[in-house]
């Protein structure tokens, strides 16, 4: 198989046995990147020459002995997260020309530990979306079919490692947007717990609710991407300062004596007929594996969407109230005063879905409705998190369907938003209860799209998630298929 | 109907934007069809539940008072669309 489509780990093995170099590695994906991007379209900037610069430099660091861990590892990056002196857009003509000074932590992070940054995938703009239609820039079509969507909002990042154009990417989720898109396109996905990687310098959209995570070819890359993004930054108060294991350490002790559960809310209507088989399946090979496999109830599992859209668009109206043509971003040619000149920067930066979002947050937020909504919504929350509280009393993970269906076609929900919100029903609730979650694929339907599964576990268990991730993977890996592209 | 026509253009004046007339019917709609759905929300019974606003339950988070580099004025106003004489520059505010 040709280098880039490798997985993080057979790639080490190759860099440490001197089969490989990291400038050999950098030049088979920008091959691969130029034979399918034209396609896929998974990319909104490419960091060539820096890139192969960097690679030809640590050539000479293995070849001193100087490896780090991700040394020569191509690595794609959400085009929400800042990296210093490279454009950082969010996918939206507001931050068209945006150049942070600064790297986000988890940039930082893979840096130090030799990563090679080669380019910033699509998204829907501002991460509002479940397609990549919202982005400014262009629609990510998804690798197993170019007319359906890759899924979103980090279809991008999920196409390109799909499509072998990175060995594996960075996403955010805030309400399913690293699993969902994962699932569509057949990758490993995590949203780690709210907390347990730093939101600094990752463009905010809603902050009670955003995490950043990996999306790679296989869980075993998983564990060595969580290994690098995981741990407390003091310079982001709400990453919890707990120490964190080798992720790596739990791959191979299987599932044995553990109790999964099926929360039997995920199997109403509206669940794909093979879907939810796929997740019957999976259920026999855990319980092979030797795991019990109970139903549980996560009752209030029904008004997830309904909260998840008012929390999400409050936190988002007070986030992008930032952009205001001052600063930083775009600013309009029109209006006389200030005020007309926010508002006609805002409505000439901004695409229909973050308007929406942004008017429905202010509606939600304002005097008369807070109650109403966003006070409502914060208490159903309460409930929502208390299900799975007393839900991991009796089970170590649930397991579930990532996404209701297979990738759907280009242009099929973008008519009606509130179909397109429920498309996010089996991911939202992760977000609203802080925990950690992990999509991994789980086959084909008839049509040959990649389906996924979701494994969720309590709040800093992503341990549990790699541990069951793996023995799954590894029971079915058999039906590993590419993308014909 | 959960908003009207003339509501969407007062919460659009608070959210600093503005729309032409199609684009206020389209977004009554739409808003119309999602707070209807939100309605939902009503069957829940939430007498006596805490509002949940951080799924961890993280309280302030303190560290010391140390100073650190800061970002430069420079780097600070590069990306300002326009910058005089080390500030911001926006359209007159006062007459």
């Amino acid at each position: 198989m040709e280098l880039h489509a490798l997985t993080i780990h057979e790639l080490q093995e190759k860099i440490r046995n001197r089969e490989a170099k990291p400038s050999e590695i950098v030049r088979s994906v920008f091959k691969r990147i130029e034979a399918v991007e034209s396609k896929v379209n998974a990319y909104l900037a490419l960091n060539e020459s820096e890139a192969l610069a960097l690679a030809d430099r640590q050539d000479q660091e293995v070849a001193a002995g100087r490896g780090r861990p991700l040394t020569g590892i191509p690595i794609a990056l959400k085009d929400i997260l800042c990296t210093k002196g490279q454009k950082t857009t969010c996918a939206s003509r507001i931050l068209a020309n945006y150049v942070p000074p600064y790297d986000a932590t988890v940039v930082a992070r893979l840096k130090e530990k030799g990563a090679i940054i080669i380019g910033k995938t699509n998204m829907d703009e501002f991460a509002m979306g479940s397609s990549t239609e919202n982005s400014a820039f262009g629609i990510t079509r998804n690798p197993w079919d170019l007319n359906r969507i890759s899924g979103g909002s980090s279809g991008g990042s999920a196409a390109a490692v799909a499509a072998d154009e990175c060995i594996a990417a960075v996403g955010t989720d805030t309400g399913g947007s690293i699993r969902q898109p994962a699932a569509l396109c057949g990758v490993v996905g995590m949203k780690p717990t709210y907390g347990r990687v730093s939101r600094y310098g990752l463009i905010a959209f809603a902050s009670s609710l955003d995490q950043a995570g990996p999306l790679t070819k296989d869980v075993e890359d998983c564990a060595i991407m969580m290994n690098v993004l995981a741990g407390y930054d003091p310079k982001e108060s709400t990453s919890v300062p707990l120490a964190v294991p080798d992720y790596r350490s739990f791959l191979g002790r299987g599932v044995e004596g553990w109790t999964i559960g099926i929360p039997k809310e995920y199997f109403v209507a509206g669940i794909d007929r093979e879907m939810a088989r796929r997740v019957r399946e999976a259920q026999g090979v855990l319980e092979a594996a030797g795991a019990r496999c109970v139903e549980v109830s996560l009752p209030h599992s029904e008004y997830c969407v309904a909260v998840y859209y008012i929390i999400a668009p409050a936190e988002a109206s007070s986030n992008l109230a930032r952009y205001d043509g001052v600063k930083y971003g775009y600013r309009t040619g029109k209006g006389e005063d200030l005020l007309a000149m926010y508002k006609n920067t805002r409505a000439e930066g901004f695409g229909a879905e973050v308007k929406r979002r942004v008017m429905l947050g202010t509606y939600a937020l304002s005097s008369g409705y807070y109650d109403a909504y966003y006070k409502k919504a914060s208490q159903v929350r309460a409930l929502i998190k208390r299900d799975f509280d007393r839900a991991f009393e009796q089970c170590d993970l649930l397991l579930t369907p990532t996404t209701p269906t297979a990738a759907f076609a280009i242009g099929e929900k973008t008519g009606d938003p509130l179909t397109m919100y429920l498309s996010d029903i089996c991911t939202i609730s992760a977000n609203l209860a802080g925990i950690p979650a992990l999509s991994a694929p789980c086959g084909f339907t008839a049509e040959g799209l990649p389906l996924g599964i979701q494994f969720l576990a309590p709040h800093f268990e992503e341990g549990r998630l790699l541990q069951a991730g793996f023995a799954y993977e590894q029971e079915t890996r058999g039906e590993k298929r590419k993308p014909v592209l | 109907m959960k908003i009207a026509r003339d509501e969407v253009v007062y919460v659009s004046h608070l959210a600093r934007l503005v729309f032409d007339g199609d684009e206020i019917e389209r977004f009554t709609t739409q808003l119309n069809s999602i707070l209807l759905y939100m309605e939902k929300l009503g069957q829940v019974d939430t007498e006596g539940v805490l509002p949940l606003t951080n799924a961890f339950g993280a309280a302030n988070a303190f560290r010391p008072d140390t100073v650190a580099d800061p970002l430069s004025e420079e780097s600070s106003l590069a990306m300002a669309p326009e910058a005089r004489g080390g500030l911001f520059v926006v359209p007159r505010v006062i007459e």
